[in-house]
Order: structure tokens, then C-alpha cells, then sequence
């Protein structure tokens, strides 16, 4: 096959398309440009393409580097200020998968004649007993990626190979470091591509949206302090709410920033005033197809799956009811939806605000 | 240039007999190029690359004059770049990527009236993109007419291997080249300086250069530039007839093989090396792909650090929409281009150009 591999200059995308090479494809290697602005973080600063491109010649293989840099700032980083704007607590590296990574590569391997697109993730692609692909779990369970790409429907995942899948990180560091690949101790990325690491999150935001600042406010209405930037309050959050320390620890459960109020609020509360019967979940993708009954859901990258029940209503939206009650999830991440045994992913969406 | 790598290793700064003879082969070297260009040989001064050339100029007039400097706006960013970083001024360019010498004259002049004092200005002998030839005489005139004062410099490496240097020479205060873009190696440059023009060095040191640019000389590099130099100036008059044949055959082929093609910039305002197309609606990072497969180099705009394509501002100052921008493709003819190349080019790139546009829309 002709398989093109997105390079990010990590360990996983090296050893992938070190493995894709040996199985005797052809091999092309490519990075992806996406952030035009600063950043000295993930997968799109001058030194990991160095990386990815050593790696590259090292194995033998061409590499290429694609622009998408305007998709990335429509796609990802617009929506991302967007979010924040409205109250919501995105996740662009899902955003990037869903429309950089397996739409607009995808599209452009398809127009160069490639047949699969590969990456390194740590997840696999398995079929069911009547040969339909679907996304299981990585081998590594702790580095399972499978929520991040739950957006890869039947129809893509005929043409995505994920090599690292079936190896741990360990295994994969190993393998890298037999074949002396530069990239085989080089640091997992952890931090949103386009945010430096000096400007935070706060940094980046405060010059793209207006802030507004609201009072923090108990359960009873009692204020208790002032926060600078309600657009960086997230549901559940407990630290940087500039309250006292000493008390119970208090969560963010909810925040009222309507048209009626004119200073917004921030309502803190203890553990139990977080739970919740039932989520809703909107701009829901299914590998196969709409699906009701007993499943298991992930809310966050690395969260641990909990067991619930889906219906879907006429607009398309799931209802997840939990069995036991569980904690909100910030509206705007994302929820992802397993079968019963914890195997493959069925679809996901994001989180609804409350009605 | 290989003796000089081999047995002429000495530095040429030294005072024993080997720096003299390799002391020999750089003075040579110089005048050779002096002859070709119309300079004394006192007024070329060797550097690392036209980089370096240009932001000698610039950097250094501001450096030693103060002042403004102003470009144009398709100028190459070796020109741009350093001009930004003085704060420079730049001159809109028309739609055929080249400065209206009429328009430099009313901006040289606001700016006067404004009382700034332009000390440098600097505009490019032959775009790098799309290949365009500026009219140096008019601009010169208008140059010297309304910036009396200013020293007016042209990054003329595009310009080498198909104009009389002589000529330009002749018009301006400084001039960069870089050798590898007629056939010298890769790693020198050439600024030429007319007397009294003194730009401050960017590099102190040894003095060499007469103390305009120290640093050890590439003897072996000097030496090839120099020959290179003069063998494109021995063979440019059968050379450019030959190269616009081909680039005829070249144009015209791909404009009757692949519908909705821009020819960029007409035949008769640019150079014969440099054939540039647009394809709308086609990406060129993917059409350069499948041409690189098929076995045929070409570029689009320049790339940035990481190796991607930024979009080109050449381009974008003459007004062309990005989207029509994003399809271009810059094809290089050279004195090792055949007429079979050229068939085989045409051939690639309309088959590539199909294929995408095939394939645009379906998903």
C-alpha cells in the first residue's frame, strides 16, 4: 500500500511509520503546519519537524510538509476562543483530529494517490465478526488514545492504520531505540500545540477575548470572592478561584452568565452538588451508526469509563443515564461511548450545556 | 575552483608565499568579475551569500547614514526583512510585480515633504517569483531626481545569468549577487559598492574586505564564483534566446494543456529562467507533490522554517487573490534544460493539474 504518515516529531509517529516501512509499504512521511503564530509546544515547532524529517532519512523514507495553517486557525483555534467565549471548555486536539488530522489530510492523501493515512496513536483498528472496522482500545490501556479519535467513522477507518496501537509506550521506546531513531526519549507532548508554555492558557485567551469578571458565589447566593475571567471557569474546577484555603474543598458547579445578569457568577459547592443523574450529549458521531442501551462512557482523555444508558432523541442528541451518579462534565468536552465489554468505541459527542 | 580546495589552501590574509598565491587567485578573481560587471575592482567586496550582500546594505546604510529606507513590496524578504527592521518604507507594486517608477517619485517625494530623509533605496533588478523585470533606468532617474541623497541599491541575483550587469551597474550605488544562481557554488555573494558609498559592515574583525567585510576569504569559493560569473556573461546573448524558446514551448504548452491557466506575468515583462503559472483552484503543496513524484522539481512560493509553503506575498502584493495564489507554480529554465524536458514538464504537470482538480470536489 501507499500510506501516508503524519510525522509529528514524537516517538509514536516515528515508530509508525518505522513499522509501516518494514512491513514492506510505501512510505511517505509528512508534517503538518498548523499553527502559524508563536508556539513552543507539540507538534508544529521548527525542532519537531527537524525531528520528524531526521527521522525520516533515517528510515529511508521521503518527507513532505503541508500548510494547513489557515484550516488549523478556522478549524481548531477560532472555535477554541469561540468556546471560551460562550462558557464552554473545548478540546482542540479532538477538534484537529476530527477536521485536520482525518478530514483535510485524508482528503489530500486521497488526492496524491495514497491508500491509508496512518498515525501514531495509541489505539487499533479491529474488525467485528462480520469484517466492519472499528476502533478498539490501545494495547498500552493507561496510553489508550481511542478517545481522541472517536470521530473516525466506518468509512474512515477503511483507510487509517494506527502501527503503534498493538505496543506499549515502553515497547514503542524500545523500538525506537533499536533502530536509533533521535526521537526515542523525546518527551511526550502534553500541552495544547498553540499555547506557549510561558503564556498559558489565560495568556493566550486574554488578547483574543474580552474578559469579564464575576463574583464567586455560594450555594445561598453569599459571595466569597471575584474571579478576573469568568471565560476561564470550568464546571468542577477548584483551584484559581482566589477563595481562602483552609474550608472544604469547593467545586465549581455552576456558572450563571446570562443576558439578566450583569456581573456574571460563579457558584461553588462541595463534591455532591457536582453529581448528576443524566448528561446530554450533541454533534454526535457514530462509527456505524445511532446506537441505544447499555454502553460505557469516557468524559475526558485518560478518564476511567462508566457504565450508563443511551437514548437518542429525533435531533439527533444523546441522553447518557448514569447507573450510579456521577460528577458534571464541563459542557463543550467531549463524551465518548464504548461498548458494554470496554472494547471499541461506538461514537461520541460533546457535552450539552444544562437546559 | 578545485586546486584552490586542494593545493591553494592557504589563507590569503597570510604573508608567506602560499597566501600570496592564494592572495593572487582572489585578486584575480576579483578583477575578473569587475571586468564583467563594469566596476572597478575595488568596488566588489565578497560575502557568504546575497543575503548577507543585502542586508549589508541596508543594515549598514542606516547604520552609517541614519535615515530611511524604503523597498518594494514583491522585494525578496533577504531585501524585506531588513528593511522592516529599520522601520523601513514600501513601495506598492502593479499587477505585474514591478514598482511604477512614477509612483516611487510621488512616495519619494511625500515622504520629503514629510521631512523624512530616504538614505537607501532598494528594488529588486528581477523578481525571484515571477520573474519580472524592473525598469533600473527609470527608477534610477526618479531615484536620483527626488532622493537625491539616497544611496540606491538592487538585489540583482535574479538578474545575473540574463542581464547586462554592466547596465544596471551603471545606475546603481550597490548591487547584490549570489554566485550559486549562475552556476558558482553555493556560500558566496558578491556587494558591489561604487566609490563613497560606504555602508558599516555587519561583520568586524580582520578588516578584510578593506574593512567592509572581515572574515577569512573562501578562496576556492571566490574563484568559481568569479569564472561562473564570467562564462554566464560570455554565453548570456545565445543563452536567453535559446531559454525563451523553451520557455515559449514551456508556457504555451501548459496554457493549451490545462484550461484556466494564468500565465502570471506576460513573456515581455520577465525573464526567460523563470515561467510562473497560477491554476486555480488547485493547492500547489499538492500539485508540487505529484510533480516531485513524477521527477519534476519546481517551487511555489518560499518556504519557512519548518519546510511548509507560506503564502506568497509577491503574489499578494500585486494584488492576486489567495486563492488564485494558492494554485501557483514556479517553473526554473536553465542552460541544461532541453526541449525534451519542457515536453515532458508540460506533460507532468497538465496530467497532475487533471488529477487534482479530478479529485478537488468528489470527497
Amino acid at each position: 500500500m501507499r500510506v501516508l504518515v503524519g510525522m509529528s516529531g514524537g516517538v509514536d509517529s516515528s515508530v509508525a511509520a518505522a513499522l509501516l516501512r518494514d512491513e514492506g509499504h510505501e512510505v511517505v512521511g509528512v508534517t503538518l503546519r498548523l499553527w502559524g503564530g508563536e508556539s513552543d509546544t507539540g507538534c508544529c515547532s521548527v525542532s519537531d519537524v527537524d525531528d520528524a524529517r531526521r527521522v525520516a532519512q533515517q528510515l529511508g523514507i521521503d518527507h513532505v510538509v503541508f500548510n494547513f495553517s489557515d484550516d488549523f486557525a478556522e478549524h481548531v483555534v477560532d472555535p477554541y476562543i469561540d468556546a471560551h467565549r460562550v462558557g464552554l471548555t473545548p478540546n482542540p486536539c479532538i477538534e484537529c483530529n476530527r477536521h485536520l488530522k482525518f478530514d483535510r489530510l485524508m482528503d489530500r492523501a486521497d488526492q496524491l494517490g495514497f491508500d491509508a493515512v496512518a498515525t501514531g496513536h495509541h489505539a487499533r483498528i479491529g474488525h467485528h465478526d462480520d469484517g466492519r472496522p472499528r476502533l478498539e482500545r490501545g494495547a498500552d490501556r493507561p496510553k489508550d488514545q481511542s478517545y481522541v479519535l472517536h470521530m473516525l467513522d466506518e468509512a474512515t477507518l477503511h483507510r487509517v492504520l494506527l502501527p503503534v496501537g498493538d505496543f506499549t509506550k515502553d515497547e514503542v521506546r524500545a523500538l525506537a531505540q533499536r533502530l536509533g531513531l533521535r526521537t526515542a526519549a523525546k518527551p511526550d507532548s502534553q500541552d495544547v500545540c498553540f499555547i506557549p508554555t510561558t503564556q498559558g492558557r489565560r495568556g493566550f485567551l486574554e488578547d483574543r477575548v474580552p474578559f469579564t469578571p464575576a463574583s464567586v458565589v455560594d450555594r445561598n447566593g453569599s459571595e466569597l470572592g471575584t474571579v478576573t475571567a469568568v471565560e476561564l471557569v470550568t464546571l468542577g474546577q477548584r483551584r484559581g478561584l482566589g477563595l481562602p484555603g483552609g474550608g472544604p474543598v469547593r467545586y465549581v458547579v455552576d456558572v450563571e452568565r446570562g443576558p439578566h445578569t450583569s456581573t456574571p457568577k460563579v457558584v461553588v459547592g462541595d463534591a455532591d452538588a457536582l453529581l448528576t443523574n443524566a448528561e446530554r450529549v450533541g454533534q454526535v458521531t457514530w462509527v456505524h451508526g445511532p446506537v441505544t442501551g447499555r454502553v460505557l462512557v469516557q468524559s475526558s482523555a485518560h478518564g476511567e469509563p462508566v457504565v450508563g444508558d443511551i437514548t437518542v432523541d429525533d435531533e439527533g442528541i444523546v441522553e447518557v443515564t448514569w447507573h450510579l451518579r456521577q460528577s458534571r462534565v464541563a459542557p463543550g468536552q467531549s463524551m465518548v461511548l464504548y461498548d458494554a465489554d470496554d472494547c471499541f468505541v461506538i461514537g461520541g459527542g460533546l457535552v450539552l450545556p444544562r437546559r | 575552483m578545485l586546486p584552490w580546495l586542494e593545493v591553494g589552501f592557504a589563507n590569503p590574509n597570510g604573508s608567506h608565499a602560499a597566501a600570496r598565491t592564494a592572495r593572487r587567485a582572489v585578486d584575480e578573481a576579483r578583477d575578473r568579475i569587475a571586468d564583467t560587471i563594469g566596476l572597478t575592482s575595488g568596488e566588489v567586496v565578497f560575502t557568504s551569500c546575497g543575503t548577507e550582500s543585502d542586508n549589508t546594505a541596508i543594515a549598514g546604510t542606516i547604520a552609517a547614514r541614519g535615515g530611511v529606507a524604503l523597498c518594494s513590496a514583491a522585494e525578496h524578504h533577504a531585501v524585506l526583512d531588513p528593511v522592516m527592521h529599520v522601520n523601513g518604507v514600501v513601495a506598492p507594486v502593479g499587477t505585474d510585480g514591478a514598482v511604477d517608477a512614477n509612483e516611487l517619485g510621488a512616495q519619494l517625494r511625500a515622504l520629503r515633504e514629510a521631512s523624512h530623509e530616504v538614505t537607501l533605496v532598494s528594488i529588486m533588478a528581477v523578481n525571484n517569483e515571477v520573474g519580472t523585470i524592473t525598469d533600473m533606468a527609470a527608477i534610477a532617474a526618479v531615484v536620483r531626481r527626488e532622493a537625491p541623497g539616497a544611496w540606491l541599491h538592487t538585489d540583482a541575483v535574479q538578474a545575473a545569468c540574463w542581464l547586462d550587469l554592466r547596465e544596471i551597474t551603471a545606475l546603481v550605488d550597490m548591487m547584490s549577487l549570489s554566485a550559486h544562481k549562475f552556476g558558482g557554488p553555493k556560500g558566496v555573494g558578491v556587494l558591489t559598492m561604487r566609490d563613497g558609498v560606504r555602508p558599516d559592515p555587519l561583520l568586524r574583525g580582520g578588516g578584510q574586505e578593506r574593512g567592509r567585510r572581515s572574515g577569512t576569504t573562501d578562496v576556492a569559493g571566490v574563484v568559481g564564483t568569479s569564472v561562473a560569473l564570467a562564462e554566464t556573461d560570455a554565453e548570456r546573448a545565445s543563452m536567453v534566446e535559446q531559454i525563451a524558446a523553451l520557455k515559449n514551448e514551456l508556457v504555451d504548452g501548459i496554457l493549451s494543456a490545462v484550461d484556466g491557466a494564468i500565465e502570471t506575468v506576460a513573456r515581455d515583462r520577465t525573464v526567460p529562467g523563470v515561467a510562473h503559472l497560477c491554476f486555480p483552484g488547485v493547492e500547489n503543496e499538492a500539485l508540487l507533490f505529484l510533480l516531485d513524484r513524477e521527477g519534476v522539481c519546481a517551487s511555489a512560493a518560499s518556504a519557512c522554517a519548518s519546510g511548509a509553503m507560506e503564502p506568497s506575498h509577491v503574489l499578494a502584493s500585486m494584488g492576486i487573490d489567495r486563492s488564485v495564489a494558492s494554485g501557483a507554480l514556479r517553473l526554473s529554465l536553465g542552460h541544461t534544460t532541453t526541449s525534451d524536458d519542457v515536453a515532458r514538464a508540460v506533460k507532468v504537470v497538465a496530467a497532475s493539474v487533471a488529477r487534482l482538480r479530478q479529485r478537488t470536489g468528489s470527497i
